[in-house]
């Protein structure tokens, strides 16, 4: 564990600490990746500005696998496990969900740029209000009655995935006083091999509250946050329907990637 | 070939999954009490050794005889189909089960193991580790024989009445060595 935990409050519910403390803590690691000049493309497992960070990351670096088996292959999933109206999260019920209507899209590809075929891409949201249909979520945001915020599909043979849904609004956690999340859509992706596996979080252009918000801040690297943030596209935009973002996404296993050494590259395929 | 790409960041798995990723049966990879069913099942615990509750884990193997499985079919389980992946959320006390069978060998004196991929809130990207089935080609396996012995144990799952015991140790915490997490050749820091 890092020094730094000695001096903060390493309460995970604690919510002790003040966003300006937060934010401290935030700066202080990017300025000290910057100086350090070694490119990150993901989140730090061990972040200690969020908090539930500090317990539950390995202290020890991953060990090296050289994949074999099944690590090489993935799950199949088609027709038969997903319906193809699970991809609208706008008409599981009776009625219309509140909010603003939006089109999510993009293509999922693997590290060589080919498409993720027929692949399961599942996600889950907050409602409009920022509120989740979980028991935890205590947020006292209204509830939709007509919003679950759960849905899945199938890519198809350019890797494409298509949901409709519903933007969801920012929510208070407990990870310090006044701590906000960026409105964002989960998603679980899995590619051509099971190493491929994925889980992460899109988010929307512009929300003011990236940089208070320590889960974004976990990846240092700017460009790496940016492949996060979805992008508003009219040629998505539905006339008098609903608004457009796209977002792509790259999943790499067990093939070699661009800034390793490629004398070797291909010996694992 | 297009050029190639970085991958895109993950993100942590969060508190509120429960109510979107769980399936029914997810984790009954073959039905209860079937024919050479076997329970895989363990806990999860932090750096203080304290129960996890809220994890998601993964498994992905090969069948019986080292098959590896290419059916779909998992979200909607028939009981006959073996699909070779299943998901379990830990339930209050950190613990998860699956119902499976050993895998197979993938190719003569290869050491079987269970592919594990783990979830969590508080933790920032998804991990994995393998679940090797206890036995004598263990020996000769390169990843295990890579290892010192402490840290190789955790990565053999143990026998446990008729099934098989793997716990997932996420940070090192007294008498409970951190488990093995594993990086691939295309996953960059």
């Amino acid at each position: 564990m890092s020094t730094m935990t000695a001096m903060i409050d390493t309460n995970p519910d604690g919510a002790a600490a003040s966003q300006q403390s937060i934010s401290a803590e935030i700066a202080a690691i990017e300025s000290a990746y910057q100086r350090a000049g070694v490119e990150e493309t993901q989140p730090r497992l061990g972040y200690a500005p969020y908090r539930s960070s500090l317990l539950r990351h390995p202290t020890k670096d991953l060990h090296h696998a050289d994949p074999e088996g099944v690590e090489l292959w993935t799950p199949c999933f088609s027709e038969r496990d997903v319906h193809p109206l699970e991809s609208d999260l706008t008409i599981q019920h009776s009625g219309e969900p509140i909010g603003e209507r939006m089109l999510v899209t993009g293509r999922v590809i693997d590290g060589d740029g080919r498409p993720v075929r027929r692949q399961l891409v599942e996600i889950w949201q907050a409602n409009a209000g920022g509120r989740y249909i979980h028991k935890r979520d205590q947020h006292p945001s209204a509830i939709d009655p007509n919003f679950t915020g759960v849905g899945r599909c199938l890519t198809d043979d350019e890797g494409r995935y298509r949901f409709t849904t519903i933007k969801p609004g920012p929510y208070p956690w407990k990870n310090h006083r006044n701590a906000w999340r960026p409105a964002h859509i989960h998603f679980s992706l899995f590619g051509t091999e099971f190493t491929q596996r994925m889980v992460t979080q899109m988010y929307f252009p512009g929300d003011p509250l990236f940089s208070l918000d320590p889960i974004y801040q976990s990846i240092t690297d700017q460009k790496a946050r940016d492949r996060l943030v979805a992008t508003y596209d009219h040629d998505v935009t539905t006339h008098e329907w609903a608004t457009g973002y796209r977002w792509d996404i790259v999943l790499t296993g067990a093939t070699r990637t661009p800034t390793e050494n490629h004398d070797h590259g291909s010996e694992h395929r | 070939m297009s050029a190639l790409q970085i991958a895109t960041p993950g993100q942590t798995i969060g508190p509120f999954f429960g109510y979107a990723l769980p399936f029914d049966r997810g984790n009954e990879l073959v039905p209860p009490g079937s024919t050479n069913a076997i329970q895989l099942s363990g806990t999860v615990s932090d750096g203080e050794g304290r129960p996890v509750p809220d994890a998601l884990l993964e498994i992905w193997q090969a069948d019986a005889d080292g098959v590896i499985p290419n059916s779909t079919g998992s979200l909607r389980r028939d009981g006959w189909t073996f699909t070779g992946w299943g998901r379990a959320s830990t339930d209050d006390v950190g613990r998860y089960s699956f119902t499976t069978v050993v895998p197979g060998a993938s190719r003569p004196d290869a050491a079987p193991f269970i592919l594990v991929t783990v979830f969590a809130r508080g933790l920032l990207n998804r991990l994995f580790t393998r679940a090797y089935v206890p036995g004598e080609q263990l020996s000769n396996d390169p990843l295990l024989a890579s290892l010192p012995p402490e840290r190789r144990d955790t990565l053999v799952a143990k026998r446990e009445g008729s099934g098989l015991r793997f716990d997932v140790q996420l940070q090192d915490a007294p008498n409970k060595p951190e488990t093995v997490f594993l990086r691939y050749p295309g996953h960059q820091r």
